[in-house]
């Protein structure tokens, strides 16, 4: 770490370094450097995991992004404080879409909230929100008047076209591009459309039953969590999390109760974290074997969906003695969980223990064997690991390209690094290995509650948190592996007792991006196949 | 075995007492028609039970159950609120070809069951060609789809549609060749004489080889046919949301609906013809009083038990696997079904011709 | 007039008082109130067999495929018949949260849904927004949007509630008079009249 430091410091004097809580802090005044910096970073120094750029508004200091990123060979965590050139007109900053693929759409997507411009990057549309849409939603002037954007039900602006900032002797001015060709036959996949898993849209180019082009429309389940968190108290944040990846409820709300813990300094002690992991690892089963059901209905095989609900259902049981709901549990709350553990949970755990292996195999034989199910799924959506990585497609997804990207042993957090399983590891990178991966990290998961679920150490369930909670000024940074992916959660407080700004970094928002990319040249038939092996969450995408 | 032509003479005799020839004939003909649309219609409300019951047995659930007893009422149910649902008219399609679509369907199925073997001495008519006639008038029914694919004016309706043309023109050779097949061992095509040359054993047991493998390909090809699973790219939902038929409502839509159950029961009523003796009763050679048993059943049950058992299997192919891809679709057809079912031909005129069977 | 259900006494009924009402008021508006076996026939077949659309925004549309799997089971009412398209369907699970830009596509599908439809606003984001209630681009609830006739509160309801939602709406078709015109359609098309859809040129 300390040799990333020197590193920077000689290659970029101007730059000031400093230490965050998750790993060396770069900031970075003038951004006319920034691309170099960032080629530097990349190439030079490995960093090749765009976790998440976080659009900010400092008010007086102007607008800025804040990039965090990974080495995906040593496991280091870096950010980047980028401050935008430019009133608050038009503030631009040097796009870096051509290092990381998925920058393209994390510049849209802080260019929808912020209106930074981003100079170079090909596709300047906004993301979520209509084309039509005035102001910038989360700028803190923002006008949130229903008013300035009623509510139509008139249909929506459409244009093939979409802008991109060039600079020019010293200009930046505005092209217009094509998104399709004229003569290209465009077919609408969503919003609503049994495939999409949600309110996606692909609009998709075709060539009789080969897809040319993939056009990624999303929004249609935009609610804007970032900006509603920055009106609520840190506590009453905390419930929205249920609302993203609605699969990963848990998971979200440990990763953002440990962000605020760290952040103001409050220790929990070992049973809290060992039950957290607990209900992360159920949760884990449980929306794999939802996977696992909607992807084969996906491909026809309308039954195992029911086989695989049957599991669910059972883990839906035990979340519901303890939490008291089957889907939205605010169960982690800061300082602890809700509840202590119903009196039934040991035995019931072990109950779904004993019957997991039997479900799973079951699976295996069912469809996983079938000659069908394999012409289908082999060979179909390779995700090589360097575009994975480039994507920044974690969890499952990137695990099936061979990147080992898994949160729990890169940056361990609460007790994964005292239990015992493997990170599940597979080197195809198409359908089936993303499918077999999610299978495996079943077993994995059920290992891990086994060495845990009979060692659950004594002590409160909840530690003494002040009632109104104030965080100190400053800023944090968390990752957790969600069921999806690497959850990443971006915290700027300015000591009061609701954040500053909240930047959430979802999974499932790479997921959907990289689809374009490995479904050109495949079949129409394969895109299901595709966004059905990507198991993205919309929500988590939209947020 | 009893003889309902016997009954069926009888009852046109009577008619000749009391009216002219011409009379009798277009009173007897309006009966049928009346008969089998009603049969149509209650076998059509039977099936789609019968596979939500199924399909729910599949899937560890219960099924309909609420709606009369044992939920046999839920079909019936289905039907008025189906009839009554609005007819959705398009504002850029082809009014007239969007209209005729559903019928051109409908009109398929309900030709192909007047061939159908229903008992001994039932069928409507008893011509030279019936198994031909079957195949011709079964596969207007890909114009009905086609057309309706095409004058929806809807980029969904139309792949549904092409997928389907491609597909259904494919399967046929596979079906034609194992009827074929079938028909040389059988060494006619009126549908009367292929069930009374069972009369000893079941196709399926004295074509042994050649006869199995027949059935198994005309299986294949008669879900293929009939846009089931595995084979309904067509209609996939996860793709197309409902294929060809997106556009239609109300009962158009219903008329697909019933059209896929009955093709369904013409398939595994031409598989049970065929293989299984139609209306034959089974018969083992040397078991006569285990014969006279089953002479006893009446050979409407034989029939249509036959055809609600292979049913049965087709209903099962489709909740056990997935879909698969057009091109290996096609691929299954033409580079594996074709070349087997050609060889198998072969097969079967060299065992016809050296008395090779049972 | 009481609106039986099968396998459920009419006091288990939580809003009877509702449905009485409406079939008062309907009886003043003059409309007679399902006379007559052919009718009742029609009603008992339309109440029973009521096709969902697969429509689902966010988590609730999760239950809503808890419904459909083993535990809860809804082909035993006869609604597992999940039509794609929307000419095909019945009635809309307004399953989660429906926001700006969805709301142009959402009407669309409720106009393309065929006569008699429904509506269902399931869960607090279509009933009021929710826990979105502040945020700048949720609608605040469906009402404004489609006619709604059941709404199933809870985020998200349980499988159960979903369950009794559909009884309910099961409940209202029954005492529907459907030939002479069905009773809400008044009620629908003065909503409609009030929310029209101007016909815009975008270049």
């Amino acid at each position: 770490m300390a040799n990333t430091q020197e590193k920077i410091a000689k290659l970029f004097p101007q730059v000031t370094v400093s230490q965050g809580n998750a790993g060396i802090e770069l900031t970075l005044a003038d951004q006319s450097r920034w691309h170099d910096l960032a080629s530097a970073l990349r190439h030079e120094l490995g960093f090749d995991f765009l976790v998440t750029i976080a659009g900010m508004d400092w008010k007086e200091e102007g607008l800025g992004c804040v990039y965090y990123m990974v080495a995906s060979d040593r496991h280091e965590c870096l950010s980047v404080k980028v401050t935008a050139t430019g009133d608050r007109e038009k503030p631009y900053i040097q796009s870096v879409f051509d290092l990381w693929d998925i920058a393209t759409i994390f510049e849209r997507e802080v260019y929808d909230y912020f209106g930074i411009i981003f100079v170079n990057n090909p596709d300047m549309r906004r993301l979520f929100l209509n084309i039509d849409w005035k102001g910038y939603p989360l700028r803190k002037d923002y006008d949130a008047d229903p008013a300035t954007n009623p509510i139509s039900i008139e249909s929506e602006r459409q244009t093939d076209f979409t802008e991109s900032w060039v600079e020019k002797d010293g200009k930046i001015v505005k092209e217009i591009k094509r998104i399709f060709q004229p003569d290209d036959f465009v077919i609408n996949i969503g919003p609503q459309h049994p495939a999409t898993h949600g309110v996606l849209r692909f609009r998709t180019a075709l060539d009789g039953e080969i897809i040319k082009k993939i056009d990624v429309y999303l929004g249609y389940i935009h609610r804007g969590v970032e900006k509603i968190c920055e009106e609520d108290t840190y506590p009453q944040t905390l419930h929205f999390m249920d609302r993203l990846d609605y699969f990963s409820g848990q998971i979200y709300h440990h990763g953002l109760c440990m962000l605020y813990e760290e952040a103001a300094g409050i220790q929990v002690n070992k049973r809290i974290e060992v039950i957290r992991v607990l209900m992360d690892e159920l949760s884990r089963i449980a929306s794999h074997c939802l996977f696992i059901g909607t992807y084969c209905m996906d491909l026809g095989a309308t039954t195992m969906l029911f086989y695989a609900l049957r599991v669910r259902e059972q883990i839906l049981d035990i979340f519901e003695k303890t939490c008291g709901a089957r889907m939205t549990f605010n169960y982690a709350c800061i300082g602890g969980v809700m509840q202590d553990l119903h009196p039934d949970f040991v035995h019931d755990v072990h109950a779904l223990l004993d019957v997991l292996p039997g479900n799973i195999k079951e699976y295996n034989t069912l469809f996983t064997g079938n000659v069908i199910a394999r012409d289908r799924m082999e060979g179909v959506g390779v995700l090589t690991r360097e575009d994975a990585i480039s994507w920044a497609v974690s969890g499952p997804n990137g695990r099936a390209s061979g990147w080992a990207c898994d949160v729990r042993k890169n940056f361990p957090y609460a007790v994964y690094d005292e239990v015992d399983f493997d990170e599940i590891i597979l080197h195809e990178g198409d359908a089936m290995a993303r499918f077999k991966a999610r299978i495996l990290e079943m077993e994995q998961s059920a290992r891990i509650i086994a060495q845990l679920i009979d060692n659950i150490p004594e002590g409160d369930y909840l530690v003494k948190v002040p009632k109104m909670l104030k965080i100190p000024a400053g800023h944090w940074f968390k990752m957790v592996e969600g069921c999806r992916g690497t959850f990443g959660i971006y915290l700027e407080s300015d000591g009061g007792t609701i954040p500053y700004r909240l930047k959430l970094a979802p999974p499932c928002l790479p997921a959907a991006a990289v689809v374009d990319h490995i479904t050109e040249g495949e079949k129409i038939a394969d895109l299901i196949t595709i966004g059905g092996s990507m198991d993205y969450i919309v929500p988590d995408i939209d947020r | 075995m009893q003889d309902l032509s016997v009954a069926t003479s009888w009852f046109h005799s009577f008619l000749l007492g009391y009216i002219p020839e011409w009379a009798a004939v277009t009173l007897e003909c309006l009966l049928i028609g009346v008969g089998l649309l009603l049969l149509y219609a209650v076998l059509a409300l039977f099936y789609i039970l019968f596979e939500r019951k199924v399909c729910a047995a599949f899937q560890c659930r219960l099924g309909p159950n609420r709606v009369g007893p044992w939920g046999l009422l839920q079909s019936v149910a289905d039907m008025f609120k189906i009839l009554i649902k609005e007819l959705i008219t398009l504002n850029h399609g082809d009014k007239f070809l969007f209209e005729l679509a559903p019928f051109l369907v409908i009109i398929a199925s309900m030709l192909a069951f007047a061939v159908l073997p229903w008992g001994n001495g039932l069928e409507v008519i008893n011509f030279n060609v019936g198994i031909f006639f079957l195949l011709a008038v079964s596969s207007i029914g890909v114009l009905g789809i086609l057309l309706a694919g095409w004058s929806s004016n809807n980029k969904y309706t139309l792949i549904g549609a092409l997928r389907s043309g491609a597909q259904m023109v494919s399967y046929e050779l596979s079906m034609g060749l194992s009827v074929v097949t079938m028909v040389v061992i059988a060494g006619t095509m009126n549908v009367h004489e292929i069930c009374m040359a069972q009369e000893h054993l079941w196709f399926i047991f004295s074509g042994h080889i050649p006869a199995i493998i027949a059935f198994i390909i005309f299986m294949i090809a008669g879900t293929a046919e009939t846009n089931r699973g595995p084979f309904d790219l067509p209609e996939a939902e996860s793709e197309l949301t409902a294929g060809y038929h997106t556009e239609y409502s109300g009962i158009h839509f219903g008329f697909y609906y019933l059209a896929e159950y009955l093709n369904l029961f013409i398939v595994s009523g031409v598989a049970a013809l065929l293989f299984f003796g139609g209306w034959m009763p089974l018969h083992i050679p040397g078991f006569d009083a285990f014969n006279n048993i089953m002479d006893y059943i009446p050979s409407v049950v034989w029939f249509l038990a036959k055809a609600v058992a292979l049913s049965f299997i087709i209903i099962w192919f489709k909740w056990t696997f997935p879909r698969l891809r057009i091109d290996q679709l096609l691929t299954l057809e033409w580079k594996y079904l074709l070349p087997i079912n050609l060889f198998n031909l072969v097969l079967m005129v060299v065992v016809v011709l050296y008395r090779l069977t049972l | 007039m009481e609106v039986t259900t099968k396998g459920m006494p009419y006091e288990a009924w939580k809003d009877n008082e509702y449905i009485e009402k409406l079939v008062q008021e309907l009886r003043d508006n003059g409309t007679n109130v399902v006379v007559g076996s052919l009718d009742k026939l029609i009603n008992w077949g339309r109440s029973n067999s009521i096709w969902p659309l697969t429509f689902a925004t966010s988590c609730c549309g999760i239950e809503f495929v808890s419904l459909g799997a083993a535990r809860y089971d809804m082909a035993r009412f006869g609604w597992e018949v999940a039509r794609a398209s929307p000419r095909q369907a019945d009635f809309m699970m307004v399953a989660g949260t429906i926001v700006h830009r969805m709301v142009p596509v959402f009407r669309r599908l409720y106009d393309q849904l065929a006569e008699p439809k429904y509506v269902i606003a399931c869960g607090s984001c279509a009933i009021s927004g929710g826990p979105f209630k502040k945020s700048y681009c949720v609608a605040m609830g469906i009402e404004d949007i489609v006619p709604v006739d059941v709404f199933v509160p809870g985020c998200p309801p349980r499988p159960e509630a979903m369950i009794y939602g559909i009884m309910q709406l099961s409940r209202k078709i029954k005492v529907e008079k459907f030939f002479g015109g069905v009773n809400r359609k008044k009620s629908q098309e003065e909503f409609l009249a009030s929310h029209p859809i101007q016909e815009t040129t975008h270049e």
